[in-house]
């Protein structure tokens, strides 16, 4: 490869060797970022059918078995096929670029732990067709449900997570090594940009938990198969006993999701806002406090569950404790915009519409803390639109700004600030419309994951059925702002895209060279 | 910090996807084993993993003696090495601590006297009848000779508990408890490949060669021992898979880290034939080296376990 990457003009043999043998940072970070869009567009669709089926009382479309695949499918694919790889694609990117690494530590591993995903998303979507039907217990899989009543592809789901977890370990193994000992001569630990910062935390969530997701799995293996009773008060064992393993992973992997998009938002702001970052400092701290409180606030996903009241009431209190170091985040944020030179390009757009609509997520969050409260939210409508307000308005909102930040660095071309500007406009007011009313729809008393409803709640779901589909249509006009941009967009070649922008990733050329920082820059 | 004036950046592999399509067949393969019984696909993922990990294994370990590998790439393997034993002690606490929940707050909650709070015994009215009605003549033990089923439903009971338990068995009878001897072993064991790395800090080749091959043996024997104790259990304890929480508990633990022993031995196994050619010295020994820190930590994963399983009970 001595004159670079082979392009399509080197014939399909040679481009389609260079993906799937590459060891480059930049294509595997393009590889995560095209799959996790793809995994977005399908568990969208599945989406699609769940609003569509909800747009009207009664049974019109599917039948209810068949919703519970899709409530459950749309769950896994969107948190371990499209969040978590598009982090992970933004990470392989820009953290080499960010700290001054000519690649990851782990190059061939990092190859690996992408083309796992492919494989394991390829089993789990397969059990849809599948004698059965696929996985239909929803995402948290709760025991019995998945074991004693579970359709008989759940082990192929097993054997999906198992790989998946394999992936993002290693995956995390290597960010972490490339952090730790890659970072160009003058890039201390505190003047790593927060991006980095995020991740490393992220990554170190990732090894922690991904393998207590194995032991949840592999208990439940056991129990369908081999006649072991962990989850099973017949042997002795406990249903709870799997809601406490699943949300000792389950509660840090909302902050998996999360972090890396605290990251992208504070490098957009400070450079649309032509202002450093307010508080770096506090934001590193505030960011390890969340990673560590996360640790110890699980059990609040089952305040409905029959646990004492002394557990309830820590397990409350820990949760309260998290809305500190979140606070000092959005804080700083805010503080970080004050009495700066503000344009709203699409990224900042982005980036604004995340920090209120996550602050407005945390909100919602608080409440369901409130043990007392929650045995009234819990397990209604009130909770999914939490969890999308601070998923979709978090997590996708960010990616959105990130990929519109980066693009120009990516390809050498900007995208158009209309369409772009269009395209945010599409998704805020769709995705406000699709997930505020269930909020109300939650207060009303609706269940989640049902496939009908009584009269009372006809009203809000289709409006909240009509903003999802808007909003599925606004990612179908991010993919062609993408595709226009790469294909048509108008050439960039100035190392700084953006006026403000600060760090070592805008000192290279645009598009980045396919290899940077050979010889490891100085950083100040 | 990077204090290296250039990188090194291996070039495009084919190695990766096949493993990825190996592990793929291996997920595959291993769920439609346990659904329909043919295990043809997951054997060919199995036997394309083997082949490709001795291929990458044996690569890394040829551009080291080209001396392609500088430090900056031998600290990630280092990083890499340690990062990964800490997700395999996370993958050890998701089962320690679900043998914790059992032990500690099922148990009670199903025997009918889960207390009231920390400092006060009364059991909760919840307990009670969670007891009385649905496991009726269930009491709160440990190890749990007779399951909850097996209390309320007699002979029609689907978990049966074990005849008898793998229990610390008396002072008299000591000497003759085989998980003491494991014990015994593991920490010699651990002992042997400390010396073996002096040996080799040393340059004394024959101290290194020597210890390492004794702490292999010594896995060997752990493991041959280790099943010999499971088919006593199966064929003269009754103590099965199948018999309640305490077999559940017994074999995933001791099963999990005996799998972990068997890589640990492979480990060092490797790192012997690789000794023998030669192929470390007291500056470059990262190979040898990332074995006995697995192997240290299954030994004090084996520790904390044949107390929270075996003694104290």
């Amino acid at each position: 490869m001595a004159h670079g990457p082979a392009t399509l003009a080197d014939g399909w043999r040679a481009y389609i060797s260079r993906w799937v043998f590459t060891t480059n940072h930049k294509d595997i970070g393009t590889l995560y970022l095209w799959f996790s869009f793809a995994m977005f567009l399908m568990g969208g669709a599945f989406a699609m059918v769940i609003r569509a089926e909800l747009f009207q009382p009664g049974m019109q479309l599917i039948r209810p078995e068949f919703f519970n695949q899709m409530t459950t499918m749309h769950g896994l694919v969107m948190v371990f096929g499209a969040i978590m790889p598009a982090f992970v694609g933004l990470a392989n990117w820009m953290i080499p670029l960010m700290i001054g690494a000519p690649d990851m530590a782990l190059p061939r591993m990092n190859n690996l732990s992408f083309w796992i995903l492919p494989f394991a998303f390829a089993i789990l979507t397969s059990t849809l067709f599948m004698e059965g039907g696929g996985p239909n217990f929803g995402w948290t899989f709760y025991a019995p449900l998945s074991t004693t009543y579970a359709p008989e592809s759940v082990n192929f789901f097993i054997f999906a997570i198992h790989i998946m977890g394999a992936s993002s370990i290693m995956g995390s193994i290597n960010i972490i090594a490339t952090v730790m000992n890659m970072r160009a001569p003058g890039m201390t630990y505190m003047k790593m940009p927060l991006f980095v910062w995020t991740w490393v935390i992220t990554a170190f969530l990732l090894v922690a938990v991904m393998p207590v997701l194995a032991g949840a799995v592999t208990m439940m293996l056991m129990d369908i198969n081999f006649g072991t009773s962990f989850f099973d008060a017949a042997g002795g064992g406990d249903p709870v006993l799997f809601q406490h393993v699943f949300w000792f992973f389950g509660h840090p992997e909302v902050y998996i999701i999360i972090l890396p998009a605290f990251g992208v938002v504070s490098q957009i702001i400070p450079t649309f806002s032509r202002k450093p970052l307010f508080g770096y400092s506090s934001m590193v701290y505030a960011t390890a406090a969340i990673a560590f409180l996360s640790f110890v606030v699980w059990a609040h996903h089952m305040f409905t569950v029959g646990m004492p009241i002394a557990g309830e009431l820590y397990f409350m209190y820990a949760t309260m404790l998290i809305a500190v170091p979140t606070g000092v985040k959005v804080f700083n944020w805010i503080t970080t915009m004050y009495k700066g030179s503000l344009t709203f390009e699409t990224p900042m757009l982005f980036s604004i519409a995340f920090v209120i609509l996550f602050t407005f997520g945390g909100f919602t969050g608080l409440m369901l803390s409130i043990a007392a409260a929650d045995m009234q939210y819990h397990d209604t409508y009130f909770v999914v639109a939490h969890f999308h307000y601070v998923m979709v308005a978090g997590a996708v909102f960010s990616g959105t700004a990130a990929i519109y930040y980066w693009l120009p660095k990516w390809c050498g071309k900007m995208y158009n600030e209309t369409m772009g500007q269009v395209q945010f406009w599409v998704a805020f007011i769709g995705f406000n419309i699709a997930f505020m009313p269930q909020h109300f729809l939650g207060l009303a008393g609706m269940p989640r994951r049902y496939a009908d409803y009584g009269l009372q709640f006809a009203d809000w779901n289709m409006v909240s059925s009509i903003g999802a589909f808007i909003y599925g249509g606004a990612q179908i006009m991010l993919l062609y702002n993408v595709i226009a941009t790469i294909r048509n967009g108008k050439p960039t070649t100035e190392e700084k895209t953006w006026e403000g922008a600060e760090g070592l990733e805008w000192t290279v050329p645009s598009p980045a060279p396919y290899h940077t920082f050979e010889k490891p820059p100085e950083f100040k | 910090m990077s204090t290296e004036s250039s990188y090194y950046v291996p070039e495009q592999s084919k190695l990766p996807i096949i493993t990825a399509t190996g592990m793929g067949l291996m997920a595959y393969g291993a769920a439609s084993w346990v659904v329909s019984g043919g295990s043809m696909i997951f054997t060919a993922g199995l036997a394309i993993m083997a082949v490709v990990m001795f291929k990458w294994w044996s690569l890394v370990i040829d551009e080291n003696m080209r001396g392609l590998a500088n430090d900056q790439l031998k600290r990630s393997y280092v990083l890499g090495m340690l990062w990964f034993i800490f997700s395999e002690v996370m993958f050890f606490a998701a089962f320690f601590g679900a043998l914790f929940y059992l032990r500690v707050i099922v148990n009670s909650w199903l025997g009918g006297d889960a207390a009231i709070g920390l400092f006060d015994d009364t059991p909760t009215d919840a307990a009670v009848a969670n007891n009385a009605l649905l496991w009726p003549g269930y009491e709160t033990a440990w190890p749990p000779m007779v399951t909850p089923d097996e209390a309320a439903n007699g002979a029609n009971a689907t978990f049966i508990g074990p005849d008898e338990a793998m229990s610390f068995p008396g002072w008299a009878k000591l000497l003759g408890w085989l998980p003491l001897w494991n014990t015994v072993i593991l920490i010699t064991s651990s002992v042997t490949v400390h010396i073996a790395h002096t040996g080799l800090k040393n340059n004394n080749r024959k101290q290194f060669i020597g210890w390492l091959a004794l702490s292999v043996l010594l896995g060997m024997i752990f493991l041959v021992l280790q099943v010999e104790e499971y088919v006593h259990a199966y064929q003269h304890m009754g103590l099965t898979l199948e018999s309640g929480i305490y077999g559940t508990t017994f074999f995933l633990l001791t099963g999990f880290h005996g799998a972990h022993v068997t890589l640990g031995t492979v480990m060092l196994l490797i790192a012997l034939i690789r000794a023998i050619k030669g192929h470390f010295s007291n500056e470059d020994q990262f190979g040898f080296e990332a074995a006995s820190w697995y192997w240290h930590f299954v030994d004090v994963v084996w520790i904390i376990l044949f107390f929270v399983v075996y003694v104290f009970d």
